[in-house]
């Protein structure tokens, strides 16, 4: 296992994870653009992470590609490789790589908490963990969805005349917000962006009820009037939003703990709702890994190697450039 | 402490002051007594106790975090009591300690004595989520910083309870924390509390400003004129034995001038406009006043330096008297007659400035090169003293160059010398509930006062950019051009020329500061 330029590379199995370039053998943990990216010559992955594949990237989701369904395990070269929930978005998994007796696991993005539009994350112990520390402060604990939700709707109370708005990632997102808002008892249509469309089509393809949706383009400006509409985080601030009148802007985004960065953003009513792991989280899933050893591939690295070291745990930060954090 | 909290979130993010006010109502709509009295006491600065500094703050998280991860968190968020409200370690709900209502926090902390203090904080961190936790840092600070003034939340109070904001004013100077008998009147149940006995503010009639326009439409004779001195407007009130001297905005600031709480040792409530004069009557410049402003005390040097002096042209109680309800020829009377009788001294009458028809009184206006005088003052010689700024009554009719009242937005460091001031200051004015940056100045006040204004902007930063700090809007400048022109470069799409900072008005609201588009009416043709 090494890191290249081109992202993770698994020697005895000749394969990445999440590659940032093109390659010839790629696994992808999950359908954010960040870790699936166009171009390789053959992918495997989950069939919810191949499904956004396609749909996003058309011919780009890959040369050939071969589905694996969660916990069928599979060789290739000298690795036996299994993929895991990660609990992160529809489709997402960890990958499990045993080779020579030893077991490592890239957790991918992931977070713990329930989420009813994909499978929840299932703890793997290993010897080397690989994981994401997108929201590894402290400063950084999801309060509970539901909590949050009642924001929202507590804010539809007070301004019945406003519609609301709320930024959220097209993929993984948005569609946990309209479960969230449906397990609230919140019954009326939900318009959307158009970015958004597709991919919660795709979801209830795969089972995930959201209840009725609505294009919010051709929406009569009355209609929305009091309404509920979810758009793509760019589309907030920009002329996009313009047809609305006087909109509250909301956003859901682990980042929105942190007053200063959601009032930088204009916002004025933050939902923290993440699917990424906490601190908590994170630190929960190092205890319950036990993994003598610890690569942090991305994210806020250096707190939570403090935090591993004084544990005991061996652990370094990889750096690896080229995630962003779409899906925060 | 939930619904306070919250609100607290809510004020936070919430840019516009009629989203402000429908906040706070639903606050207190939804919020029982008296916890919802004590948090209005809390908005409007009202509370006493023994507050906690950051640095015993910083003491106690590292009895409960890693210093190192403190010490990243801090890094990141870069406000003490955010990290510490989001960084405090979260206990798991226990039965017997639910966190403590609004009331059970301010009558401890109260009682409280200095040394108790962080022992309760401890406890109290331990028991509240992030929201709370927050809240209660910022109110322990003494530093609630929310964009509520005394003005908004008493807006937001007479709008919920369907009550007039100027007897709502009225009464407020008697009230105090919990404010049960307000609530109460507000919500129906009782009449309402009766006006303070003793010196409380009673709020000021406000003029307009005159419209060339306006002038067709009415009568001279209907009138009487007075100068508009450069200083700023004060109440006088000295009733049953208690002496204020008050703000336009009910501030109270008889600290600040004991020279003149000193001779009211009548029995009245009087409206005049404070001054600097150094001899009987002799007025000095506004930069002379500026010394004296925006001060909680007063040193011996100061007084003797920059005397203060009123200069009276209304009276609203004589003794128990309450003369409101007169029309202002005969307060003015009254005014003479009370003066005449009382003597007091540092104080004169403003003299009425007689005039025949419109033309003459603008040849009156701009022959009046005095520095002390800012223009006319125009008041219906029928009209009673009411509440607020009821349109015809009374006209401010300013004189000569252009001036807007904007509101600080930005201030960035200086040059050379001035590198450790926040000294280039980006001023704005509002357009709809926001506020639109319209000029840069950074000359047009002394040195003493770009101290005055660095410690403000110090002390009122929302946020940090580099070497930019944007402040909270809370700063009128009184911004002095030569002309405006369209311009496609700013966002206002407009761009003065030579601005510069005319004066300071410390004591002016920021949600009274002009609107853009009397600055588009300024372009010229
Ligand atoms: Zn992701
Ligand atoms: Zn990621």
């Amino acid at each position: 296992m090494k890191v290249c330029p081109e992202g993770l590379y698994v020697e005895p199995g000749g394969f990445y994870v999440d590659p940032l370039r093109p390659v010839e053998r790629a696994v992808v943990t999950h359908g954010h653009s960040d870790h699936a990216r166009p171009g390789h010559a053959h992918v495997l992955a989950t069939a919810g992470t191949l499904a956004i594949m396609r749909q996003r990237l058309g011919e780009g989701a890959g040369a050939t590609t071969q589905t694996l369904d969660y916990g069928d395990a599979i060789r290739i070269g000298d690795v036996t490789v299994r993929l895991v929930p990660a609990g992160h978005v529809l489709g997402s998994a960890q990958v499990v790589l045993e080779h020579a007796g030893t077991r490592v696991v890239v957790s991918g993005d992931y977070k713990r908490r329930f989420d009813r539009t994909c499978a929840p994350f299932e703890p793997v112990p290993c010897d080397v963990f690989i994981t994401e520390a997108t929201f590894g402060l402290p400063v950084f604990r999801h309060p509970p969805d539901l909590g949050e939700i009642d924001k929202l709707l507590h804010s539809l109370s007070i301004f019945p005349e406003r519609s609301h708005v709320v930024g959220a990632y097209a993929l993984g997102k948005c569609q946990r917000v309209i479960s969230l808002l449906r397990a609230a008892g919140y019954d009326r249509p939900i318009y959307l962006h158009g970015a958004l469309e597709p991919i919660c089509k795709l979801y209830e393809g795969f089972g995930v009820p959201l209840g009725e949706l609505r294009p919010a383009t051709v929406a009569a400006k009355e209609e929305l009037k009091g309404a509920l509409v979810l758009a793509p985080p760019g589309a907030v601030a920009d002329r996009w939003a313009r047809r609305l009148t006087d909109p509250v802007v909301a956003m859901a985004s682990g980042w929105m703990r942190v007053r200063q960065r959601a009032r930088q953003r204009g916002v004025e009513l933050p939902l923290v709702i993440s699917d990424h792991a906490d601190w908590d989280e994170l630190v929960q899933t190092l205890d319950e890994v036990a993994a003598p050893e610890v690569w942090v591939t991305h994210g806020r690295e250096e707190a939570l190697v403090h935090h591993a070291t004084q544990r005991g745990i061996r652990a370094r930060a990889l750096a690896l450039v080229g995630f962003e954090e779409e899906g925060a | 402490m939930r619904n306070f909290s919250a609100l607290i979130d809510g004020l936070v993010f919430m840019p516009a002051r009629n989203g402000k006010i429908r906040l706070l109502a639903d606050f207190f709509a939804t919020t029982p007594d008296p916890d919802r009295g004590w948090a209005l006491a809390a908005l409007t600065e009202s509370l006493v106790f023994h507050e906690a500094k950051p640095a015993a703050i910083r003491q106690l998280v590292a009895t409960r975090v890693d210093p190192e991860l403190f010490a990243l968190s801090y890094d990141y968020v870069g406000d003490l009591a955010e990290t510490v409200a989001l960084i405090w370690p979260e206990r798991p709900e226990r039965a017997n300690s639910l966190p403590p209502s609004m009331t059970e926090v301010v009558e401890t902390l109260r009682a409280a004595k200095r040394g108790q203090v962080m022992g309760l904080v401890e406890g109290w961190l331990d028991t509240l989520d992030s929201s709370g936790r927050f809240a209660l840092l910022k109110l322990i600070t003494g530093s609630l910083r929310v964009g509520v003034s005394a003005r908004l939340a008493k807006t937001a109070l007479a709008e919920w309870g369907k009550v007039d904001l100027g007897d709502l004013e009225e009464c407020w100077h008697g009230l105090t924390p919990p404010y049960a008998d307000l609530f109460a009147w507000l919500e129906g149940k009782s009449d309402r509390p009766a006006a303070g006995k003793g010196a409380g503010f009673r709020p000021l009639m406000l003029s307009h400003p005159l419209e060339e326009e306006d002038m067709a439409g009415l009568d001279p004779a209907d009138y009487a004129a007075e100068w508009k001195w450069d200083g700023i407007r004060v109440q006088l009130a000295a009733r049953g034995g208690e002496r204020r001297i008050y703000s336009r905005t009910g501030d109270d600031v008889s600290g600040a001038f004991p020279d003149i709480a000193d001779h009211m040792t009548f029995d009245a409530v009087l409206d005049g406009e404070l001054l600097v004069a150094r001899d009987e009557g002799a007025i000095a410049p506004f930069n002379d006043l500026q010394q004296r402003l925006n001060r909680k005390t007063v040193t011996a040097a100061m007084l003797k330096e920059f005397p203060a002096w009123v200069r009276l042209y209304d009276i609203l109680f004589d003794g128990e008297e309450d003369l409101r309800g007169l029309p202002f020829t005969e307060r003015r009377a009254r005014l003479e007659r009370w003066h005449d009788a009382v003597r007091p001294r540092r104080m004169d009458l403003s003299p009425l400035v007689p005039f025949e028809g419109w033309e003459a009184l603008k040849g009156l206006r701009e022959g009046s090169r005095e520095n002390s005088i800012e223009g006319l003052m125009l008041k219906r010689k029928d009209s009673v003293y009411v509440a607020g700024r009821p349109k015809g009554p009374w006209f401010k009719w300013k004189r000569g160059a252009l001036t807007l009242d904007t509101v600080l937005m930005y201030a960035q460091r200086g040059h050379g010398k001035r590198s450790s001031y926040y000294s280039d200051f980006t001023f704005g004015v509002w357009r709809g509930e926001e506020l639109v940056p319209v000029g840069k100045a950074y000359f047009g006040f002394t040195d003493a006062e770009l101290v005055e204004l660095d410690r403000w902007v110090r002390n009122r930063t929302t946020r940090r950019y580099g070497p930019v700090r944007e402040v909270e809007p809370g700063l009128v400048l009184e911004v002095a051009f030569d002309s405006v022109h369209p311009s496609n470069r700013h966002k206002s799409g407009l761009a003065m020329r030579f601005p510069r900072v005319h004066r300071i008005r410390w004591d002016k609201p920021a949600a009274e500061a002009d609107r853009l588009e009397t600055l588009q009416a300024m372009v010229m043709g």
